[in-house]
Formats: structure tokens, C-alpha cells, sequence
């Protein structure tokens, strides 16, 4: 799924440059459930942008299901970011005068679905994440549980094998973020591989590996050759 | 992706944008009905100029016996010249370029009576070709003198509208005989009313014409007051009266180069001053015009970075869901021309309203009946449409051009 050879990731600001990637090497198989810790600022989501081509490493190769992503032109990175990778946030970053079901639909609109079929897709994404009833919400409309749930929905859909989540429970109550986790483990069910960012012991222990990162390097690979 | 999906989806993003879609086109639309109605009111007091300009005549020259300040061929400066009908006929015949000629003998305060009323006003003594050169259009029914008239000596009378009303006030004109020095006249026609900036002997509009030789019939006497001189058209008024200067400087024994021979009025050179001056008026129209568009450009642009955060967030939301740039740019480009020919339009729809609502003001004689200039409008909109672009595309493109992550974050 992922194989990632000495990833680096420099940003410069002003005259400082700043390594937040030192070099990573990471294999992620097919149907995997992981979760990636640290302390915060140690490049968890740097890492996860770059996994999800929202950005591109400094140096250092990343393979998305087999395709060198450095190979790709803009326009194929948009496709990939269309078609191979489900993203969601922690701040859900939904368009705000959209309702859900056109949150939902963005995705399908980019890639050229038609009308009928992109109905039948919204509708069974938000009844699969619960949200039947909030098809005409708006976000402000929405708890934070629900903004997220629908980000997961649109996140699935164009059928992505990959779900990246940065944080996912980080704006939620305990309770909210319980269902946003159980969501994931059944899409896991289902085959996708999911990685998530968090920093919750709870939510760890329900991922089957876990990634450590500390200084932008991986502490542990959750592969059982380092200890915990 | 489809473009009919494109567009919708274009429309959609616009319709939650209320504010932003609403403040820009506000911009565009100001600025636009104030080109529009600039443009229109200059272009409506130039007419009115042209208009009361032509009410004189077009193309014509007014020419009054004058007196010699040169020397000339032994004779002393300071003698007078005069000129007869003979020799305005023989300029009319001899004058290349000449496209209508005609004495105009005048008296003033002459006493008119129609039944009861009474007036005193001016008698004017032509030939047919006068009503042309001086734009004395007859109203519907009624007719300028013909050559007939001269020729017989006809007792006939063309009326000044004013001078009718006066006279006649509401009844039909035509036929009728009304007393000039207690001779019976017929009135054969009535001016229909025009724009009459300048004048000499008093308003076109309280005069009566009469045949020149029935006014040389009527008080003897052999020298108009003056003539009056139309150029062929594409021809000029320099040659007609360099022409008039020599042949009547030969007959009367005067410098051609000595002005003051005859006083000549060449209306055309108001013309000439009219044109210059509104070439000026435009040019200071379109650099207010340029000022109002820069304002509104400014304004479109500084609502344009108030949405920038929301716009670069959104512009990251869309590539991060696997947007490409171009249709990222092509909405915004999209977007722009709409929010623009909009905005356009609906100033231009309120200009033409403004603009059509104008007469009920009964403001025509000062300012005239302004008028659309498409240039100008058009002109405006694109302007506007290209600082509109500018300024949001610009930082769309800057935006499109990030990773998506940076545009997310870039706030
Ligand atoms: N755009 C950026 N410019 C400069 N430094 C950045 C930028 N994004 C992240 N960083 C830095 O990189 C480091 C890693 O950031 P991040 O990946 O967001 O950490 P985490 O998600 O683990 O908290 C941090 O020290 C952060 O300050
Ligand atoms: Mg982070």
C-alpha cells in the first residue's frame, strides 16, 4: 500500500530551515488498522500530508500503491488525491455554505459521476455514517460528531483503499469520538486500510499497529522489533 | 468532470457567497451606471449643442456690407460697400461650391394685425432657398415661399410659430390673411417649432417671411440687409468666401484681402469650435470615467482579499478532495465574468431606466436628452470585468498553484 524510502521534509521560513521529516522509511501493507503518536510537533502530520499527497517530501521516495508519487504531474496528483485517498481532519474542514449532501458530493463532481449515481452514492455514505436525516444541513447546522462524520462519508467517496485521519477525535467529546473510531474499524472491516493520528492511549489500543514518532524520525514502526 | 456538472456547481458555491457575490457585483454595478449615465448626459448636452448650432443652419455663412480699411487701386480705405440682388445672383452663377445663395432683406417692427389682435415684429424678404439654409421646416400642411411667389409677386406670408400663436393662437393658420402694414398677406405655411441657439434680427420663431420681391415691391428699396450663404456639402466655407471676396472686390473695387469689406458670420467655425470643444468634454469625461473605474476596481479588489482566507481555505478544501487547477481557475475565471456581465448589466438596465425617466424632468432645454453610448458602456464593463479579474485571480492562482496542505493552512 505505502512504502516510503528516507522521506524528508524541510520547511523554510525566513532564513531558518526546519527538518520536520528526518528521513523516514515506512511500509504500510494492504488492510492494515494503525495509529501514529508522538509528542505534538514531532511531524505526524507531515507525514500524514505527505502519505495523502496533500504535500510532497523534500527528498527521499514515497510509493503509493506501487506509483512513485514524485513521478506524477499535478494534474495525475489530483486524481490520486480523488480517486486512491480519503482524507480527513481535525478541524473537518467542510465548505461551510454547503450542506452534507453536497460536502458528500464534491469528490464525485471532480470526478465526472453522474447525476443519478451520485445521488444513490451520497445517500448510502451518510446513511452508512449515520446521517441520513442531515442530508440538507448545513455544517453550522451540525455537532462537531456529525461535521465529522460527514467528513468521513466524503472521505469514502470515491471508493479510496486509503484513509488518512489526522486527529480525528481531537475537537470531539469522548463519546462522539467513540463513534468516529468505531466508523473506522468497520471500514476497516470492510478492507480499507486506515491510519489514523491521535493522541489517545484508548484509540491506540484499538488500531492494530502503532507508529511512534519523536523529532521527525520513527521511535518505533509498531512492528513488534522495537519495544513500546 | 461534466461542464453542465461544472457550472452548476459553480452556480451553487455563488448562491452560498451571498456577501461576496453581492458586494462585488455592487462594485461592478456602481461603477458601471456611473459611466453609463456619465456618458449619457455628455453625449445628450453635446446633441443639444449641435441641435441649437443647426438651428441657425448648417454649412452656412451670413454676409453684411461692411467698409474697405485698405487702400486700394488709388481709391482711399473707409468707403462703404453694399451689394444688390443682382449680385448675389451673379455670385450664385460665378461661386464654385456654392450649394444655395439667398438675399435677406429685413424691417423691423413692422405692424401685423390678425382680427383683433395686434402685433409688431419683424418682416423678412427671402427667395425659396432661405427655408433650406436655414432650417425654416414648414409644420404639415404648409409650405415655405416658391418661386412662383417671387416670380409673381405674390402677397404671401411664412410665419414664425410664435408669431402665429400670437397672432392666430389655436386656429388652423393656412389660408388665412393677415395685415402687414394693412396688406393683406396669406399665410402659405407656419415654422414648425425648432432649437434656436444664435440668431441675427431677432428668433426664426416671430418672424414673418415674405418673397424678396414682394419686400422690394412693397418698400422700394435696392439692397438687402444682407445674404446668406450655404457651401456645398463636403465642400468648404475658406474657398466660398475667398470666391465672394474676389468677385465682389472686383465689381466694388476693394482689396479681396481687406475682411472688413463685408462682415462675415461663418456659423460653420462655431461648428468647428463646437466639435473641438466636445472632443476636450470627452476626453474629460473618460478620464472621470477612468477615475470612477479605478475606484470601483479598488473597492471590487478590497472585497476580494476580505475572501481571500475564506477563498484560499476553500481553494485548499477543493484540491485536497482532487480538483485540478484548471478547474479550480476556470471556475474563479467563471465566476468573475458572471459576477461582472451581471453587475454590468443590471447598471447599464438602471442607467438606460435613469436615462428614460429623464424627459418627465423637463430638463431637455438645459441639459438635452441624454443618451446610452455603447462605447462607453462597453468600455466600462470590460475595464471593470479586467480589474475584477485581477484582483481575484491573482490570489486564486497563487492559491491553485500551493500544495494543498499550504493553501489550507496558509491563514
Ligand atoms: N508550513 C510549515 N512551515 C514551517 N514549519 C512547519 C510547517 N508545518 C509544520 N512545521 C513544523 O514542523 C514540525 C512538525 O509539524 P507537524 O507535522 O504539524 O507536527 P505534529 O502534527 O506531530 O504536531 C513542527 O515543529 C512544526 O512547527
Ligand atoms: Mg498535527
Amino acid at each position: 500500500m505505502i512504502d516510503m524510502k528516507f522521506v524528508r521534509k524541510k520547511y523554510t521560513t525566513g532564513k531558518i530551515e526546519f527538518e520536520a521529516l528526518k528521513g523516514i522509511d515506512l511500509t504500510v501493507g494492504k488492510n492494515e488498522f494503525i495509529s501514529v503518536m508522538g509528542p505534538s510537533g514531532s511531524g505526524k502530520s507531515t507525514l500524514m500530508n505527505i502519505m495523502g499527497c496533500l504535500d510532497i517530501p523534500s527528498s527521499g521516495e514515497y510509493l503509493l500503491e506501487g506509483i512513485n508519487v514524485r513521478t506524477l504531474s499535478a494534474n495525475q496528483l489530483a486524481e490520486v488525491r480523488n480517486q486512491k485517498v480519503g482524507f480527513v481532519f481535525q478541524s473537518f474542514n467542510l465548505l461551510p455554505y454547503a450542506t452534507a449532501f453536497e460536502n458528500v458530493e464534491i469528490p464525485l463532481l471532480f470526478a465526472g459521476v453522474k447525476a443519478r449515481q451520485r445521488r444513490d452514492r451520497v445517500m448510502n455514505l451518510l446513511a452508512q455514517v449515520g446521517l441520513a436525516e442531515k442530508v440538507g444541513n448545513k455544517p453550522t447546522e451540525m455537532s462537531g460528531g456529525e461535521m465529522q462524520r460527514v467528513a468521513i462519508a466524503r472521505a469514502l467517496a470515491n471508493k479510496p483503499n486509503l484513509i488518512l485521519a489526522d486527529e480525528p477525535t481531537g475537537n470531539l467529546d469522548s463519546k462522539s469520538g467513540g463513534e468516529i473510531i468505531n466508523i473506522f474499524r468497520q471500514l476497516w472491516q470492510e478492507g480499507h486500510t486506515i491510519i489514523i493520528i491521535t493522541h489517545d492511549q484508548n484509540v491506540a489500543k484499538q488500531t492494530l499497529r502503532t507508529i511512534r514518532l519523536k523529532d521527525g524520525t520513527i521511535d518505533n514502526n509498531g512492528n513488534g522489533s522495537a519495544p513500546l | 468532470m461534466l461542464p453542465f456538472q461544472t457550472v452548476k456547481q459553480f452556480l451553487r458555491d455563488m448562491r452560498h457567497q451571498k456577501l461576496r457575490t453581492f458586494m462585488t457585483m455592487g462594485g461592478i454595478l456602481w461603477g458601471t451606471l456611473a459611466i453609463v449615465l456619465l456618458f449619457a448626459f455628455g453625449k445628450g448636452i453635446h446633441k443639444q449643442q449641435i441641435k441649437s448650432q443647426k438651428g441657425l443652419g448648417e454649412n452656412i455663412a451670413i454676409v453684411w456690407p461692411g467698409m474697405t480699411t485698405k487702400p486700394w487701386q488709388g481709391l482711399p480705405k473707409g468707403r462703404e460697400i453694399r451689394f444688390t440682388e443682382e449680385d448675389v445672383a451673379l455670385l450664385k452663377s460665378k461661386v464654385d461650391g456654392i450649394a444655395r445663395i439667398s438675399p435677406e432683406y429685413s424691417r423691423w417692427n413692422v405692424f401685423m394685425k390678425y382680427g383683433k389682435n395686434e402685433m409688431v415684429q419683424n418682416i423678412i424678404g427671402v427667395w425659396p432657398e432661405f427655408g433650406e439654409m436655414r432650417n425654416l421646416i414648414p409644420e404639415i400642411g404648409g409650405r415655405f415661399i416658391n418661386s412662383l411667389d417671387i416670380v409673381q409677386k405674390r402677397r404671401v406670408v411664412f410665419l414664425g410659430d410664435e408669431l402665429k400663436s400670437q397672432l392666430l393662437g389655436e386656429r388652423p393658420a393656412i389660408g388665412e390673411f393677415i395685415l402687414i402694414n394693412n396688406v393683406p398677406f396669406q399665410v402659405v405655411g407656419v415654422l414648425k417649432t425648432k432649437k434656436q441657439d444664435s440668431s441675427y434680427n431677432g428668433r426664426d420663431s416671430r418672424k414673418a417671411f415674405i418673397p424678396s420681391s414682394t419686400f422690394t415691391g412693397m418698400y422700394s428699396i435696392l439692397y438687402p440687409n444682407n445674404f446668406v450663404v450655404q457651401h456645398a456639402e463636403g465642400g468648404s466655407m475658406e474657398s466660398v468666401k475667398d470666391q465672394i471676396y474676389k468677385i465682389l472686390g472686383k465689381k466694388y473695387r476693394f482689396d479681396p484681402a481687406d475682411e472688413e469689406a463685408l462682415g462675415i458670420w461663418d456659423v460653420t467655425e462655431g461648428m468647428k469650435f463646437l466639435t473641438t470643444f466636445f472632443f476636450a468634454f470627452r476626453v474629460f469625461l473618460v478620464g472621470i470615467g477612468i477615475a470612477t473605474l479605478i475606484t470601483g476596481g479598488i473597492g471590487v479588489s478590497n472585497i476580494m482579499n476580505v475572501v481571500l482566507e475564506e477563498r484560499t481555505k476553500e481553494i485548499g478544501i477543493k484540491m485536497a478532495l482532487g480538483a485540478k487547477k484548471s478547474l479550480i481557475m476556470g471556475q474563479f475565471i467563471f465566476e468573475t465574468l458572471l459576477l461582472t456581465l451581471t453587475g454590468g448589466l443590471i447598471g447599464y438596465l438602471i442607467g438606460v431606466g435613469i436615462v428614460s425617466v429623464m424627459p418627465i424632468f423637463k430638463v431637455e432645454e438645459f441639459i438635452g436628452v441624454p443618451e446610452i453610448d455603447i462605447l462607453g458602456t462597453g468600455m466600462a464593463i470590460i475595464v471593470l470585468g479586467m480589474i475584477g479579474l485581477a484582483a481575484g485571480y491573482f490570489p486564486a492562482r497563487r492559491a491553485s498553484n500551493l500544495q494543498p496542505v499550504e493553501a489550507l493552512k496558509l491563514f
